[in-house]
């Protein structure tokens, strides 16, 4: 590898317009795909900003009523599940690190790779331009008789679904094309349990998606044709089933949530390692938890749908399976702890956001199994509760995943170290910041304060404002974050090829920072 | 074959393998409709009831309350209202009821409703043998119609630990405006009333019918 070091110099890239126009370059499009993140990352924030604005003092303050209300809380849930952290995890660094870490020279099908990534511009860009013809007030949920066009008459709706399989015809692409590379392309001696945990979680997600997503094509399928053409698979005039709707939806988006988290799993798994200097703990026992929990994600999907009118029975069977991913989920948790302990330990930026990463997934998880009681469900179903809950899971479980990726690989991707006071600040305005704007929602919840609701009754009013001014700091460390960046890239401190030492042990390290534009022509050979 | 034609074969055999998992699931989503639908009507899921066989005839069991409700979706310019509270009925034995229903709108209307029975878990037990709610019912301006049903409940319902302690059933009907009919006037587009100014008394919402 001491050749690769110096494999930059005469390494020819192509011209601005078609190296990131037309790039079938795996880095270039992990790149985009972060880039493309980071810009529906502000859209996304924006909106929350503006609903945690209304929600500081009880009464009407900038919102027109509920529908808009309810258009803002679907395009935030939207946005920032399907333009934020899915291209962030799986889009930008599945493709920058997958490949580096097989020992591949690229992804599988590199044109099929730019597809997926075009296709998600056009979807934003629905999403984003639906907000200005009415928008969707539908709960990312999208449920149906909500949905329909007697309820929301807007085309709004329809442009939001149609971003939805654009999306997901994206996905879908990409899940082909990492199950492809991942199967066929490793470099010789790099057997499936030689293979990273993060590449195990790629892998893991994009059967997920493959899996998942296109039963969430095929439900909004028909609620296009249902709203548009007169079809009544959901309507109970014409014979159809609302409830079906619900079923399809979290068929799909119960592993959705999966797909969203395993990436972050296999990050943080390598950046304790990492900083632990230690190998993972039970490095099978996390690549099958994280198989198991793939598995069992999709039998789990009616405990959304407690309060839609399922037996007891059925009810009874769907939170014993839901309770039973706390057990592979806790194997991964105790084995963080595990590769840490005794571990000589290092608490850089990436290392901070690693463990800020177990502690709020933690108390995610918690509050989980305490939703995945059907009986508890009854009083929380809806409420604030559940708000905390997932965003716990989500906002500060994927979006730390997010952040502990970017510094630790962003040395390796831009060729430029981030400085490590400023990541360290960045870290602490994050994680005082959200816990503040999240905490106080189980607290609400447990009032029975309502989702979806612009209003609230007085006796709300205390915490709401804590989390209102939990997240204007959250939206400034955001700002920060950008600032960090742009101090990145004008210091220019430049970055080793290894610069963690000999904690960081998988091939991306082996390579200099930044890799040579085409990386492994030759494969390596792992031993 | 070179390694690289090698590899691009491999390559191209799991992306199609990969793409066509995805195209079942695709398929599996939209087969997902009738099965649902199937998967109801068989197992009695969610208080669907059993349609078609003939009752036994009355066995000597604990007898049961059964009692009738009714709502109208607001697009249906109708009264509709079941003629009796509740009825009761020994198991096996055959029970017939009625309710009522006009057209308060100024154009004949279609209307189908649907149905279920509560508490869920004896939809699997309660057997419709004739109903109004397996066609769609026309109604002409200002037309009042009786609409009957009959049906009986099983008696291994007092077998099943899950529905033996149950002494009364509540059977529900919601009538909609057919599709057709709401596609003829224009109603699919639009939201609200759509055959005439609403009636005294019917505003929004699906709400059960005061019995008199």
């Amino acid at each position: 590898m001491a050749d690769a070091a110096h494999a930059d110099h005469h390494d020819h890239t192509p011209g601005f317009f078609s190296r990131w126009f037309l790039s079938t370059n795996h880095k270039d499009i992990g790149t985009l795909y972060i880039i493309f993140a980071l810009i529906s990352a502000l859209v996304g924030i924006g909106l929350s900003l503006l609903m945690r604005l209304e929600l500081a003092h009880p009464g009407m303050q900038y919102f027109a009523d509920g529908q808009m209300w309810n258009v803002a809380v679907t395009a935030h849930g939207v946005v920032m599940v399907f333009y934020v952290v899915m291209p962030a995890l799986i889009g930008g660094f599945g493709n920058w690190f997958v490949p580096i870490m097989i020992g591949a020279p690229d992804m599988a099908f590199p044109r099929l790779n730019n597809i997926s990534f075009w296709l998600m511009v056009p979807a934003l860009a629905l999403t984003v331009a639906s907000l200005f013809v009415g928008g969707a007030g539908t709960g990312w949920t999208l449920y149906p008789p909500l949905s329909d066009i007697q309820y929301q008459p807007s085309a709004g709706v329809d442009m939001a679904l149609f971003g939805l399989h654009l999306a997901g015809a994206s996905s879908i692409l990409g899940a082909a094309n990492f199950i492809t590379t991942i199967f066929n392309m490793r470099a010789p001696g790099m057997t499936l349990h030689k293979m990273p945990l993060f590449v195990w979680s790629m892998l893991v997600t994009a059967f997920l998606l493959l899996l998942s997503v296109p039963v969430l094509g095929g439900a909004i399928t028909m609620l296009i044709t249902d709203r548009n053409f007169g079809t009544a698979f959901f309507k109970p005039a014409g014979g159809g089933d609302p409830v079906l709707f619900q079923h399809l939806f979290w068929f799909f988006g119960h592993p959705e949530v999966y797909i969203m988290i395993l990436p972050a799993f296999g990050i943080v798994s390598h950046v304790i390692s990492t900083f632990s200097r230690k190998p993972v703990f039970g490095y099978l026992g996390m690549a099958y938890a994280m198989v198991a929990i793939g598995v069992v994600g999709f039998i789990v999907w009616a405990h959304h749908m407690y309060q839609s009118g399922i037996s007891v029975d059925t009810r009874a069977y769907f939170m014993f399976a839901t309770m039973v991913i706390a057990v592979p989920t806790g194997v991964k948790i105790f084995s963080w702890i595990a590769t840490m302990w005794g571990g000589s330990m290092k608490f850089d930026t990436p290392m901070l956001f690693a463990i800020g990463f177990i502690f709020l997934f933690t108390v995610g998880g918690v509050t989980g199994v305490v939703l995945a009681n059907a009986s508890i469900t009854q009083i929380l179903h809806n409420t604030y509760y559940v708000v905390a809950h997932f965003h716990y899971v989500l906002s500060l479980g994927a979006v730390f995943g997010i952040y502990c990726g970017i510094y630790y690989w962003l040395g390796k991707m831009s060729g430029y170290q981030y400085p490590e006071t400023l990541g360290k600040i960045h870290f602490w305005l994050t994680f005082v910041g959200v816990n503040l704007t999240f905490f106080p929602m189980h607290f609400l919840g447990n009032q029975g304060m309502p989702r979806r609701y612009p209003d609230y009754a007085d006796a709300h009013a205390g915490w709401n404002l804590v989390a209102s001014v939990g997240s204007y700091i959250s939206v400034f460390s955001f700002v920060f974050f950008f600032y960090v960046i742009f101090v990145t890239f004008t210091k220019r401190q430049k970055a080793a090829a290894n610069p963690w030492g000999e904690g960081a042990t998988t091939l991306e390290w082996q390579v200099s920072s930044p890799p040579p534009f085409h990386t492994f022509e030759e494969l390596p050979r792992i031993r | 074959m070179t390694p690289a034609e090698d590899l691009r074969r491999r390559n191209r055999r799991t992306m199609l393998a990969a793409l066509g998992f995805g195209g079942t699931m695709l398929g599996v989503a939209f087969a997902a409709v009738p099965l649902y639908n199937l998967f109801c009507r068989v197992t009695g899921f969610n208080g669907t009831p059993m349609l078609g066989s003939a009752a036994p005839g009355a066995t000597n069991g604990p007898g049961l309350t059964i009692r009738f409700v009714a709502g109208t979706h607001p697009d249906l310019p109708w009264q509709f209202r079941p003629e009796q509270v509740s009825m009761r009925l020994q198991p096996g034995e055959e029970g017939v009821a009625f309710y009522e229903a006009r057209n308060d709108g100024r154009v004949p209307v279609t209307g189908i409703s649907t149905y279920n029975v509560t508490p869920e878990v004896v939809g699997r037990y309660f057997h419709k043998t004739a109903c109004f709610c397996f066609t769609e019912q026309t109604l002409n301006p200002g037309q009042d119609a009786q609409m009957p049903l009959s049906f009986w409940v099983d008696p291994a319902m007092f077998q099943d630990p899950e529905t033996r302690d149950i002494r009364t059933i509540t059977v529900s009907y919601t009538f909609f405006r057919s599709l057709d009919d709401a596609a003829r006037s224009g109603a699919l587009a639009n939201a609200g009333p759509h055959v005439g100014p609403a009636p005294e008394g019917i505003t929004a919402g699906v709400r059960p019918r005061a019995v008199p």
